[in-house]
């Protein structure tokens, strides 16, 4: 499988995956996965519900272990006790699928989940943080400072502003890196718009992203590389500068049916 | 807390910060009850309830049970429970008398053991449910056998005198009064404001919160779920032994059934303090009300005429009233976030 050449060789990626497997007992939900993210590249995961999207993005979040014989590099060097405390204190921020969210906290406790902003003292700097929960909610989600005060609890809020919330949390910790693992599951068709419209905005701020979604009609439009996975595989890696949408869900189907992208890449 | 408030019409002031009502509302409902009783004991037996004495006994016998309900509050809020302090209260007494009495050390190397003895009790309970992943309402009623058999053991099941012209330190700490005020309330205050900060001003009280609302969310932010509820069952461990101390340097002795009859007004405490049994939400401050008037229960209904048999029945009606109001909030919570509202 020739693996595409990207813009900006020399610098090493951003993370890298080498020989990646995942198994949950008898399952084998990855297998001798390689994965990368350059530099100011937004890369793409497709593939079928349980094709291993979600796993292989827990793996580089840190919260699955691969197996062993699996590798990870972070900006080229070898990481060897990777957990999620650790990805995050290296800059690496995700939107989950389930989003991640505490529902019966305020706002402001969430966005600050697991990074509690502190005094000197080491003690939690309640107001700074609901004054920036504020701020953040008026900049980046799009309310008023009338609209939802940051001490109210996330249960009263929307399934899409319930995903503002987790995004901007990702946003906020300048991240080196932002996974979105599907993050336009169960929204609306405008929440769904701003989301995207959220995802170029990365791009146009030059960090990376991973951006995970069944949706190839939302994933094709925003991203410089995809990844098709398949069964724990990687089925298939493509520029979109050279595949077109329509070839590309031609691949989709057949990889589908046959858990195999020979006929076409072969 | 802010955790239990739910807004009424939430399509419509969201903007505003949730009012003082429904954020203390639960804390205002205690003090409410609490009041409504007092008034009703006062009007039940006029003699006791306007002398001051049976307000100091409250101050000194209430925090004997009520300094561990404190704790507890953390180990609930995470979701958990732990059923096995009243057997740790009188292992760690265990360790002070087998360390001064019998070994001869000083009081405060006792003190010292005592609270390890605690803190190792909490340990146990907290790597058992937290890195086995064992419930701990099943775990903990086991461990209370087990800390209750080792203390029985150790001691041979006989108790230890604990007078106040062998352990004057000990009596000067745990039983004197200061300006009036006896010291086990001034103990139990000290120990609400260091507990209202861990709870409300560290990070530790924030993951506490997290972990008991959505542990998984919590993992995926980075946090670490296991050392959060071990840390709280630690909490409880070396306060139980206090409470184990205060209770027996209180009865000039070491029974070796302390802590014994200590469960179910604690754990009423808590609950009806506004902890939510489903973890999540809950405060110090509501323990430590609720605390007061468990411990006014037991001895109104003596003092009011009514038959002892009576506190029981009043103990189980607190918890299960507090726990159905909680569940009923709780669901209300759940429908709204259910329906995106």
């Amino acid at each position: 499988m020739a693996e595409p050449a990207t813009s900006n060789a020399g610098e090493p990626p951003v993370i890298e995956l080498r020989n990646v497997s995942k198994s949950f007992g008898e399952v084998r939900a990855l297998s001798g996965v390689d994965f990368k993210v350059n530099r100011r590249e937004i890369v793409g995961l497709l593939g079928d519900n349980g094709s291993g999207k979600s796993t292989l993005v827990k793996v580089v979040m840190g919260f699955h272990t691969p197996d062993p014989g699996g590798e990870i590099y972070f900006h080229g060097k070898r990481v060897y006790d990777w957990s999620v405390a650790r990805a995050r204190d290296l800059g690496i921020e995700t939107v989950y699928q389930e989003r991640a969210l505490c529902e019966k906290q305020p706002i402001w406790r969430n966005m600050f989940m697991g990074r509690e902003l502190r005094t000197r003292l080491g003690l939690l700097d309640v107001e700074r943080m609901r004054a920036e929960a504020a701020r953040l909610m008026r900049e980046h989600m799009g309310f008023t400072s009338a609209a939802v005060h940051p001490s109210n609890v996330v249960a009263t809020m929307s399934g899409g502003e319930k995903q503002g919330v987790a995004i901007t949390r990702a946003l906020y910790f300048e991240a080196e890196l932002v996974i979105l693992d599907e993050p336009t599951m169960g929204l609306s068709l405008s929440e769904t718009k701003k989301t995207l419209d959220f995802v170029r905005n990365i791009k146009q701020v030059g960090k990376p992203a991973i951006f995970i979604d069944h949706n190839i009609f939302n994933v094709y439009p925003v991203v410089d590389r995809l990844y098709v996975l398949d069964r724990g595989k990687v089925a298939g890696v493509y520029n979109r500068s050279d595949i077109s949408m329509d070839a590309l869900i031609e691949r989709l189907y057949h990889v589908a049916r046959t858990g195999t992208l020979e006929k076409f890449d072969g | 807390m802010a955790e239990a408030g739910v807004p009424a019409k939430p399509v419509d002031n969201r903007g505003a910060p949730p009012s003082l009502l429904l954020r203390y509302g639960s804390q205002l409902g205690i003090i409410g009850v609490g009041l409504a009783m007092w008034l009703g004991f006062v009007l039940a037996a006029p003699r006791v309830f306007t002398d001051i004495d049976i307000y100091r006994a409250f101050a000194e016998t209430t925090p004997q049970f009520g300094i561990v309900a404190l704790s507890l509050t953390f180990v609930v809020i995470t979701g958990e429970i732990d059923l096995s302090f009243p057997s740790v209260m009188a292992l760690g007494t265990a360790a002070f008398c087998l360390a001064t009495a019998y070994g001869g050390a000083p009081w405060w190397f006792g003190l010292v053991c005592a609270l390890a003895a605690g803190a190792a009790c909490g340990l146990v309970n907290g790597i058992l449910v937290a890195a086995l992943n064992i419930p701990s309402l099943v775990i903990t009623i086991g461990t209370q056998f087990l800390f209750r058999g080792l203390e029985l053991v150790l001691m041979g099941g006989t108790g230890v005198p604990l007078t106040a012209d062998q352990y004057p330190q000990m009596h000067a700490l745990l039983r004197e009064s200061y300006l009036g005020v006896p010291v086990q309330t001034l103990w139990m205050v000290a120990i609400l404001i260091v507990e209202w900060f861990l709870l409300n001003r560290t990070q530790f009280g924030a993951h506490v919160f997290l972990v008991g609302d959505n542990a998984i969310s919590a993992r995926l932010m980075g946090v670490n779920v296991a050392r959060v509820k071990i840390k709280a069952f630690v909490l409880v461990g070396v306060t139980a032994v206090f409470c184990g101390l205060l209770s027996s340097i209180y009865g000039y002795y070491f029974w070796p059934s302390t802590g014994e009859g200590s469960l179910l007004n604690t754990i009423a405490s808590v609950f009806l303090g506004g902890t939510s049994v489903f973890g999540g939400s809950g405060s110090v401050v509501g323990t430590f009300v609720a605390s007061f008037i468990i411990g006014a229960i037991n001895a109104g209904i003596v003092s009011a005429g009514i038959n002892a048999f009576y506190t029981q029945l009043a103990f189980g009606l607190v918890i299960v009233l507090s726990v159905v109001l909680q569940t009923l909030i709780d669901r209300r919570i759940r429908r709204q976030s259910l329906t995106g509202r």
